[in-house]
């Protein structure tokens, strides 16, 4: 599914966050600077208003043109976060069949957490998106079906909230970061969220 | 909120415009706003950049212009700018000797700046500011924020880098000179992000936030509001603590205002401070008093030190001209 298929993925996905940036924005105030929300939609806004030249695009290309908007727009930690995510799967998925399998889809993924945790210098436990972004690319991998994702990440976003934050903003609180969400978990979970849904609703683009 | 805007979307840009048309003679802002730039180039030198999140004016815009900075990026409020701003930066202002960036250590502003750096076409080098000990330092964390002195670092090395300096000097200069200077600061009030509409945190009447940072997020604890004397003992205690300057030694003053502070209650603190510093057996034989480095209309303020010697005292008196600070010429 190239070209109008991945786009609505996409689509899917920038309507998401601008869908709940309220919602997101509340989540970074208490542990963050409270602009979450905001640094997302205007990123995801920037990604839509390209509709014209990225729609058509193949799924690699479309990856690595979306990622490098929201690095231009978003700022924050979660521009080059996110960003460096949709950068790296553009990157993974380049020259591989257009949708790709599940285990190049896995693969894939894999290569570009691994390029997230590099590029912030962190790891699964520290109240971070590497919180949803790391188990979801363990489930990828392991073959679970595609209906228990949704609920897995969801899960894994709400495991957040008793974390103590020692990277980004909130690991500034210390002790008081724990009882709440991590924002950038809560926005990595709904995205997916959202795209599993897409899925169901079109075309396969991954063998379950 | 009660604000002096047109709405949250018009806060940032009539700012900025605002601030190119007030400073005409020394600053040009980039038809996209995505920097603003000196007006006077000085030719061959490295040229210096800084940048973050805006809201904490005149950090850094204000301090671009002889002796400082060339360029200074803009995000939108308390937000990293993006490196499409440091890579459009860089090719406005580097004269062919390189670009340093100044940094201040918060997630967003590395990460950003990083991706410019591995972007950019000609050699760039960064300094990394963190002279806030409220944050514990750990290999675990973020580690500490860069606070008001990265208005020290901005200085001195701007200054070396007009009397010519090459890249890989300054940058080692950046690094000694945030490493003679600690902060820590003190919130009274909370700020408001146009664009949120209500105080990012609450405090009651009586209640202070002891190791505030300069977005209005949170310190070491919260606690109730006390005297000057008592303030200015309790941070200067945890900078001296971590500086250890021996009795006797030189040290900078810097006493910075949150936004919400007026310059009376900062020249109250400079009093409270000097009795300390006097205890502690320091001569604090330069000062610099006033809000330089802001968290919008938040009240309270910072105190910092560094630890001057031989080589970086006349890079702070050495010529600058900036919106924000000038001397000397």
């Amino acid at each position: 599914m190239s070209g109008t298929g991945s786009w609505a993925l996409i689509e899917a996905a920038a309507g998401s966050l601008i869908a709940h940036a309220d919602e997101l924005t509340e989540l970074d105030r208490p542990i963050g600077d409270g602009d979450h929300g905001i640094n997302m939609k205007r990123g995801a806004e920037a990604v839509l208003a390209k509709a014209d030249s990225l729609a058509a695009l193949p799924l690699a290309e479309l990856l690595h043109q979306s990622g490098m908007t929201l690095v231009m727009t978003v700022g924050g930690a979660s521009g080059p976060l996110y960003g460096t995510l949709l950068l790296e799967l553009g990157k993974a998925l380049q020259g591989q069949a257009d949708p790709p399998d599940r285990a190049t889809l896995a693969a894939a993924f894999g290569q570009a957490v691994a390029a997230v945790k590099a590029r912030g210098r962190s790891d699964i436990g520290q109240k971070t998106l590497l919180d949803v972004l790391v188990p979801l690319h363990q489930a990828l991998a392991g073959h679970q079906p595609l209906a228990t994702l949704g609920p897995l990440v969801l899960a894994a976003a709400e495991a957040t909230t008793p974390m103590l934050a020692t990277r980004g903003r909130a690991s500034f609180l210390g002790e008081r970061s724990i009882g709440h969400l991590d924002p950038g978990a809560r926005s990595s979970a709904l995205m997916v969220v959202t795209l599993l849904e897409a899925l169901h609703q079109g075309p396969a683009t991954v063998t379950p | 909120m009660k604000k002096l805007i047109n709405g949250p979307d018009a806060f940032l840009r009539d700012g900025l415009d605002g601030m190119a048309l007030a400073h005409a003679d020394l600053l040009v802002l980039d038809e996209q706003r995505r920097f603003l730039r000196r007006r006077q180039p000085t030719p061959g030198k490295v040229a210096l950049i800084s940048g973050g999140g805006t809201g904490h004016e005149p950090l850094h815009g204000g301090f671009v212009g002889y002796g400082m900075l060339d360029a200074a990026c803009p995000g939108q409020v308390f937000t990293s700018p993006t490196p499409d701003q440091m890579l459009a930066a860089a090719e406005a202002v580097d004269g062919g000797a390189g670009v340093l960036y100044i940094v201040k250590n918060y997630s967003g502003d590395v990460m950003n700046f990083a991706m410019a750096a591995e972007l950019a076409t000609g050699p760039v080098a960064s300094v990394i500011t963190n002279d806030d000990v409220a944050v514990e330092d750990s290999t675990w964390t973020q580690g500490r924020r860069g606070v008001a002195g990265t208005l020290v670092v901005e200085k001195m090395v701007g200054a070396a880098a007009e009397q010519g300096s090459d890249l890989d000097s300054l940058r080692r200069l950046g690094e000694r000179v945030n490493g003679c200077t600690r902060t820590m600061g003190v919130a009274l009030s909370s700020c408001t992000v146009p664009a949120i509409g209500s105080p990012t945190f609450a405090l009651a009447d009586d209640e202070i936030e002891m190791g505030v940072g300069i977005h209005g997020e949170p310190g070491r604890r919260r606690q109730a509001m006390a005297a000057a004397d008592s303030l200015a003992a309790e941070l200067l205690g945890h900078v001296l603590e971590d500086l250890k300057p021996q009795r006797g030694s030189e040290v900078l003053l810097l006493v910075n205002g949150f936004g919400g502070t007026p310059l009376l209650e900062l020249y109250g603190m400079v009093s409270a401070a000097h009795r300390v510093l006097d205890a502690a057996g320091l001569r604090v034989v330069r000062h610099l008093t006033g809000s330089y480095v802001t968290s919008l209309e938040m009240a309270g303020c910072s105190l910092s030190l560094t630890r001057l010697d031989a080589m970086i005292t006349p890079l702070w008196d050495a010529p600058v001209q900036t919106a924000a600070l000038r001397w000397g010429r």
